[in-house]
């Protein structure tokens, strides 16, 4: 008979080992199975300077995505976390014990369970987009913004994402041009102001780019003007060769594997109450596959010690211990 | 698995007679550091029948890009130096690599 830990936390980003902290804190056995890698999407930023707390200086990598994730591990296991590297597959939340199965074949049992799958990076949908994927169009700054030093590259949306990581590619790129559906920047006016300010940087709003071309690596695109219907072409310049699409304009919410067994709405996104509970009992969710103003590290690890609360709190009620 | 230069991936590769394994990564790449445990697991597993090989591009920029690579994690099989198969990004898992390996042995 396998081991019934009082929590399985799906998901090791900063929700998931929030509420892997604040479990393992509480003397609940602590379980957390996360697929690829540790701390989700910031792990890709290089300088997180919003999460409170960070504090930013030029030169140093404190504030690193990796190194806050680092800690966030460490501080968690330093509490008796246990953590698998491993996915899930399925799940059956019909009874008491929760069970999920993985990957790899593996079977875990909890209590409780806390969903904190995440997110991953909706895609603009434009022909062409799938096929130079990783041939000139990119969703990640920090892995491919080295490829186009010296080049030019697109950096498409208009919210933290985008502007931050147009900023980072303002260290390799020669040009910088965010172009964003929207009239103006969604983000805060201090990364806004920063963006605007900076002399390789251009920005276009309400634009579009409707269609991606290349032999083999990206070579030329379309973008559209969504005021004046007018449509133009870039084609790389003959000297680069190529140049780069960035394209920052949201997240998904992992959350096809809950299907079925737990409600979702019609964005694939997760409804909880307050404390985070699902319309299942004893199973709960936190972190970005919630629908919320705020998407952001900090809100995240507030849902998680949120949910680990719950759990808690659960667990003596339903147990009695 | 082998580490390739810059220098020494024509030799180790483009020139090479039979399958050779191209795990294309950077140090700034956290996707690519994640994936490599499980690209060294699948060299242990497959080791004897294809070679297995890394490169940093952070070293080798106009290298990758010459090989049409400007996005990582990419993962290409090479057969007598051309090549046979690739996959990049979300792409690369460690099941879809075990697939592109099997189909090319």
């Amino acid at each position: 008979m396998s081991k019934i830990y009082d929590v399985v936390i799906i998901g090791g980003g900063p929700a998931g080992l929030s509420a892997a902290l604040y479990a393992s804190r509480s003397k609940l056995s602590t379980l957390i199975l996360e697929k690829t890698k540790m701390g989700g999407q910031i792990v890709t930023t290089e300088e997180v300077a919003n999460y409170p707390g960070s504090l930013f200086e030029e030169g140093e990598m404190e504030t690193s995505g990796p190194k806050l994730i680092g800690r966030m591990v460490k501080q968690a296991e330093h509490f008796g976390s246990e953590r698998v590297m491993d996915g899930v597959v399925s799940v059956d939340f019909t009874g008491d014990i929760k069970k999920v199965t993985t990957i790899s074949g593996a079977e875990y049992q909890g209590k409780t369970v806390i969903i904190a799958t995440g997110a991953y990076s909706r895609k603009l949908g434009a022909p062409g987009e799938k096929e130079l994927t990783g041939k000139g169009v990119s969703y990640c700054a920090t892995c491919d913004a080295d490829f186009f030093t010296d080049l030019e590259v697109f950096c498409v949306g208009a919210g933290y994402a985008a502007a931050e990581e147009a900023m980072y590619l303002t260290k390799f790129a020669r040009k910088v041009t965010i172009v964003a559906r929207e009239p103006e920047f969604t983000c805060a006016q201090s990364i806004a102001d920063h963006v605007n300010a900076h002399p390789k940087v251009e920005v276009q709003f309400n634009t579009e780019i409707t269609d991606m071309r290349g032999d083999g690596i990206l070579e030329g695109c379309t973008f559209k003007s969504n005021i004046t219907g007018e449509t133009w072409d870039y084609e790389a310049d003959e000297e680069d060769g190529t140049f780069g699409i960035f394209v920052f304009i949201g997240y998904i919410p992992a959350t096809d594997a809950f299907k079925g067994h737990i409600n979702l709405d019609q964005w694939g996104y997760i409804p909880t109450d307050e404390f985070m509970a699902t319309n299942v009992p004893g199973v709960y969710a936190a972190g970005d596959l919630r629908p919320k103003e705020l998407r952001q590290v900090i809100t995240a690890a507030s849902d998680g010690a949120v949910a680990a609360t719950a759990v808690e709190k659960y667990i003596v009620e339903k147990f009695g211990h | 698995m082998i580490q390739l230069e810059k220098d020494t991936f024509e030799a180790e590769v483009l020139k090479k007679e039979g399958l050779v394994l191209v795990d294309f990564w950077s140090d700034g790449c956290e996707p690519c550091k994640a994936l490599m445990p499980h690209v060294v697991e699948l060299s242990e597993e497959f080791g004897d029948k294809m070679t297995f090989a890394k490169l940093n591009t952070a070293k080798a920029r106009r290298l990758a890009i010459k090989q049409k690579v400007l996005g990582l994690p990419t993962v290409i099989i090479y057969k007598d130096g051309e090549k046979l198969s690739e996959l990049t990004k979300d792409d690369a898992t460690k099941e879809n690599i075990r697939k592109m390996i099997t189909e090319a042995l």
